[in-house]
């Protein structure tokens, strides 16, 4: 198919895991969230709100700047954790993953929180009624009728992490093999003579990637909606 | 022994409601709006009272003088809502034992089968609930209850939202719980009939008060549903 070259590959793969890694440990944050703001009313919901949003609104480059102030290696939690439990952010792929992770929390915590809105509680309290503790209740009842919330939010959330470029070439800067993904060795291959090529390669792949992660989601959120009608 | 003393007020409308009921079915009796479901919802620890106390023999689940609210997951009370309440995530079979499962209580495939058998839901086990009829739901919803083996059970209408026929299925079978379960049973509803086939303790209820109390034969005695409703 595509000749895509050791290099390009590194930054698919690269890619590939920055997004997984900051979906997958989004994903249980974003599930809290969408509960919190769902169910419950309590002082600062609307800031904890705006707080979340803010990503979606403010220029990328502010949200990575602001990474780099506090989890960079001399920032207040980035120097913390760096000095307590090793933990290294700025120029490494993890920091990557987690300034994709902000990112995409927006995406990722809208679909989760509406479809929890939309659970009957009245099935929430016969499940209580039969024995079910609260959490229980939750696990039981609440996160399988939201999970095509859930799975949308995780999708989305998803193809946001792999498209992210702004906060993430600001908070980790642009090095192959540990924080150069695709959206970044494109634009350093758009600044490259003669880089149109391999540019038109990562975008092909990009393009995959993507229709991949739409199917996927429609698929899923077919079969989960056949689930909850039960049928 | 059911004991129901309590006060709530719902907006400019009041429940203050006191009765004990020590018979096998124990009949909430008015038109809408009379405060039986509020009632209902308060003896499974859904809604609390503003004053009073809820007790079933010697356990108390609402006082509020001590300071007592039992949640509704630890009062093993089965409730079946008029409108079933199947979750539809589940299969039947899975929606029969969810009580069950979460009480941590043993597969007990005899009693399981005796629950099965008496609301004659056997060829429904393997359906998906979207795939049943509304009386066939009200017997499933009757079999997730009984097999959580409550110490109570509450019947809000089980009968309200189904037609004339429906309802001449789901009677015998509720006549058969009231004669094998063993489970004491409060049964709301606004039709007389019901209460007097089920043969009753019947407390009447009227604007949040307790209007009349005795065996649906005599309570209900000149009681039609067009009076009431």
């Amino acid at each position: 198919m595509l000749d895509i070259s050791p290099a390009e590959w590194t930054a698919v793969l690269l890619s590939l895991r920055v997004g997984l890694v900051a979906t997958l440990v989004a994903t249980p944050i974003g599930i809290a969230t969408g509960w919190l703001l769902a169910r419950h009313q309590f002082w600062g919901k609307s800031a904890l709100d705006a707080a979340i949003h803010l990503p979606l609104v403010l220029p990328p480059v502010v949200t990575g700047y602001l990474l780099l102030l506090t989890f960079g290696r001399k920032g207040l939690i980035g120097g913390w954790l760096a000095d307590h439990l090793g933990i290294v952010f700025s120029f490494r792929w993890t920091g990557a993953a987690l300034a994709c992770g902000i990112m995409s929390f927006p995406l990722l915590v809208r679909p989760i929180r509406l479809s929890i809105e939309a659970v009957d509680r009245r099935l929430e309290q016969a499940a209580s009624t039969l024995g079910a503790a609260p959490w229980k209740v939750f696990l039981t009842v609440t996160l399988p009728l939201a999970l095509p919330g859930v799975l949308a939010g995780m999708v989305l959330g998803f193809a946001k992490a792999i498209g992210e470029f702004g906060a993430t070439i600001t908070f980790v800067s642009n090095i192959p093999g540990e924080t150069q993904t695709i959206s970044a060795a494109i634009y350093t291959l758009t600044q490259t003579p003669d880089g149109d090529a391999a540019a038109l390669r990562l975008v092909a792949v990009s393009v995959v990637i993507s229709m991949i992660a739409l199917i996927a989601s429609e698929w899923f959120a077919r079969r989960a909606t056949q689930r909850l009608h039960g049928t | 022994m059911l004991r129901v003393d309590v006060l709530k007020r719902l907006g400019d409308f009041t429940v203050e409601v006191k009765f004990t009921a020590a018979g096998r079915v124990t009949g909430l009796f008015g038109s809408s709006g009379a405060g039986k479901t509020s009632l209902v919802n308060m003896i499974a620890g859904l809604m609390k009272p503003d004053r009073g106390v809820i007790a079933i023999g010697d356990d108390v689940l609402d006082d509020t003088a001590a300071g007592i609210h039992v949640a509704p997951h630890r009062r093993r009370i089965g409730y079946v809502f008029q409108d079933a309440r199947l979750f539809p995530h589940l299969s039947v079979a899975q929606n029969l034992h969810y009580g069950r499962r979460m009480n941590g209580v043993a597969d007990d495939p005899a009693r399981t089968r005796r629950v099965v058998d008496l609301l004659d839901i056997s060829k429904l086990l393997a359906r998906r609930t979207g795939q049943l009829s509304g009386g066939e739901r009200q017997r499933v919803a009757l079999g997730r209850a009984l097999l959580m083996q409550p110490r109570l059970l509450l019947l809000d209408e089980p009968l309200g939202s189904l037609d004339g026929a429906r309802k001449a299925e789901i009677l015998p079978y509720l006549i058969r719980l009231r004669d094998e379960a063993g489970v004491p049973m409060v049964y709301v509803t606004h039709d007389p009939n019901e209460l007097r086939r089920l043969e009753a303790e019947v407390v009447v209820l009227r604007r949040g008060r307790v209007a009349a109390l005795g065996a649906a034969e005599s309570v209900l005695a000149d009681v039609t549903p067009q009076l009431v409703d």
